[in-house]
């Protein structure tokens, strides 16, 4: 077992790692730029090196620096977190020179499924369903309509110089085929140069549903059921929850097959999410795969009641999985509670909190690096707390988040709380009627007066 | 207390978490400090001051009465003085080579540009230049001692 673990990140990430090291009688060594020194992971941790300015490219993000942290302390792992560099082939393999365990998946792993063209293929050949479409770019609107009666209408046209929904034009009927075309490939010329396309199945009013899945270094992958992530905004996910409330027993055995057929074909090392698209028929295609713990671990924790940072630790530290999946033993929600201000389009609102009272009590749970008194600086993302809620039922866990929205006071900054709270009332969210496109439809709740 | 025993207290030392230990009896005074003692004396505390709604890491380690220059001096006042401070985390040297010269001990001048340490990091060594000119009035850090980043090296008299 590793001696001492050196955590590259910050804020309540690094803080959760802290903890589950100091459970397992490990040294902790938190690394941290000069706006975080009166942060809770540096307090907490047995050693704090400051590393850097603000700005994450000199602190965070800066591997030679992380690196001399971890010689001037003699860390023998390294854990990298969310975000930051935990997916970063570069810093995984210089650690794997440097002969200091990077807690997570090998170089070689992390880039399989980092290249979302050689992820596809690999799922391909894994027999893991994707989303069907061109295997490269279309030569003419004949090529297209034919692949397009193959894959089956609605496809979606998308340019592959393309971002921001530009150049991305959806085909409901073989008529409409030119017409998209002709207007999707004019205007990624304007905007991009290139009008280059290839086509998509579209996926239908689709789910984000998501695997949980652990490795370790003799082969052995398991799965740790689902969660849901549908309600998002602008690709932020803001509520996370397991079960999903559109799993069936059926549909969980089988995306549980091929997230673990994903992760077999790699030989995946450590914890992982196969992510899929869902739609209303229950069809499922692979989306990608996130080679690290994600912000929404805890609510697999709190229906599997397993540590997630702890599997992963135990996994690099060579020791070996069951090999058993895990199926949720209650249902838990988690809502993400930002540094935003809702009635503005979500703009950050970076500053300090004045006071800060958690919410407690049975089923609640907070991950949070805030305190009174802390500032939450412009440099970094918005997000304060997690409040997850584990009940028996999904009625009793949005009753239970309910009343620990109503004693979650957070002053002096604006906050999600009351975008939450609106949408914890509202009844497509409330019978789980709800998929990715659930938050264009959702409306805001209004600006109080006071 | 003989050899025998005095091994066995050893063995015992080093099989613990303990840094430092004091034994004092009539016939024997022993003090023992393990390799972690000189690690963790070097690491800098950035906060002195506990904050009231924390509870500071309680390690046998932070029981250790801090000896090493390395932490935070509040002894002499130093609003007068410049601060010539580390831009790399890494280790701190007074002189190129062990068989070397300082580059500059108290009392030197040094002027804005001169090279006043060297910090080393996975076996690179970069030369330190002061930002600022005068006169050396203190080393705040023990030679080969870690540094991290925006550590305070030198202070120096502008008037000097």
């Amino acid at each position: 077992m590793f001696n001492k673990i050196l955590i590259a990140n910050r804020g309540e990430i690094a803080l959760r790692i802290i903890r589950t090291c100091r459970e397992m009688g490990i040294k902790t060594v938190s690394v941290y730029s000069t706006a975080d020194k009166d942060s809770l992971h540096v307090r907490f941790a047995d050693e704090s090196v400051c590393i850097g300015p603000p700005s994450s490219a000199e602190s965070y993000l800066n591997i030679p620096r992380i690196m001399a942290a971890v010689e001037i302390t003699n860390a023998d792992a390294i854990h990298p977190g969310y975000g930051f560099l935990a997916e970063n082939i570069e810093f995984a393999k210089i650690c794997e020179q440097y002969g200091v365990k990077f807690i997570g998946p090998t170089s070689k792993q992390m880039a399989k499924m980092g290249d979302k063209i050689s992820a596809k293929a690999t799922m391909i050949k894994a027999g893991v369903p994707v989303v069907p479409g061109s295997e490269g770019l279309l030569k003419s609107v004949k090529q297209g309509k034919k692949l397009a009666k193959e894959i089956g209408y609605p496809v979606i046209l998308k340019a592959t110089a393309g971002g921001g929904g530009k150049g991305m034009r959806i085909i409901w009927k073989d008529d409409e085929f030119q017409h998209a075309w002709d207007s999707a490939r004019q205007e990624s010329k304007a905007a991009f140069g290139n009008d280059g396309m290839y086509i998509e199945k579209f996926v239908e009013d689709p789910r984000h549903i998501e695997i949980q899945i652990l490795g370790d270094q003799f082969g052995n992958v398991c799965h740790l059921s689902e969660r849901d992530c549908s309600i998002q905004r602008r690709h932020q996910k803001l509520v996370e929850e397991s079960p999903s409330p559109f799993m069936t027993d059926e549909l969980r055995e089988k995306m549980g097959a091929a997230a673990k057929a994903a992760a077999k074909s790699i030989n995946y090392e450590g914890a992982g999410t196969v992510e899929f698209l869902v739609d209303k028929h229950r069809n499922f295609y692979f989306m990608e795969m996130n080679t690290r713990i994600q912000v929404e671990h805890p609510v697999t924790e709190e229906v599997i009641d397993y540590d997630l940072i702890k599997e992963q630790i135990k996994a690099a530290a060579g020791i070996p999985i069951s090999g058993e999946d895990y199926f949720p033993q209650m249902h838990a929600i988690e809502c993400r509670i930002n540094a935003e201000d809702i009635y503005n389009d979500f703009r950050p609102s970076p500053g300090t909190i004045e006071f800060l009272h958690l919410p407690k009590g049975h089923g609640i749970r907070v991950d949070t690096a805030a305190y009174s008194g802390y500032t939450i600086s412009p440099y970094y993302d918005s997000m304060i707390a997690k409040l997850i809620c584990r009940a028996r039922t999904r009625e009793e866990c949005i009753q239970k988040l309910q009343r620990a929205l109503d004693e979650f006071f957070i002053e002096g900054i604006h906050t999600t709380i009351p975008f939450h709270k609106a949408l914890l009332k509202n009844e497509d969210f409330r019978s789980g009627n709800f998929n990715t496109g659930f938050m264009d439809t959702f409306e805001m709740p209004k600006k109080p007066l006071t | 207390m003989n050899i025998k025993e005095i091994k066995e207290l050893l063995k015992l030392i080093d099989e613990s978490s303990l840094t430092e230990f004091k034994l004092e009896t009539d016939d024997v005074k022993l003090t023992v400090r393990t390799k972690d003692y000189h690690e963790r004396s070097k690491t800098t505390f950035i906060h002195a001051q506990p904050d009231p709604m924390m509870v500071a890491p309680a390690t046998p380690a932070a029981n250790v009465a801090p000896v090493a220059a390395s932490a935070p001096s509040t002894e002499e006042p130093t609003v007068d003085y410049l601060e010539i401070r580390s831009p790399i985390v890494g280790t701190f040297y007074r002189a190129s080579a062990p068989d070397k010269p300082q580059f500059v001990k108290v009392g030197d001048s040094v002027a804005k540009g001169d090279v006043v340490c060297i910090v080393e990091a996975m076996k690179l060594f970069n030369d330190i230049e002061s930002e600022v000119s005068g006169k050396i009035v203190k080393v705040m850090v023990d030679d080969a001692s870690p540094v991290e980043y925006d550590q305070v090296l030198f202070l120096v008299d502008p008037n000097g």
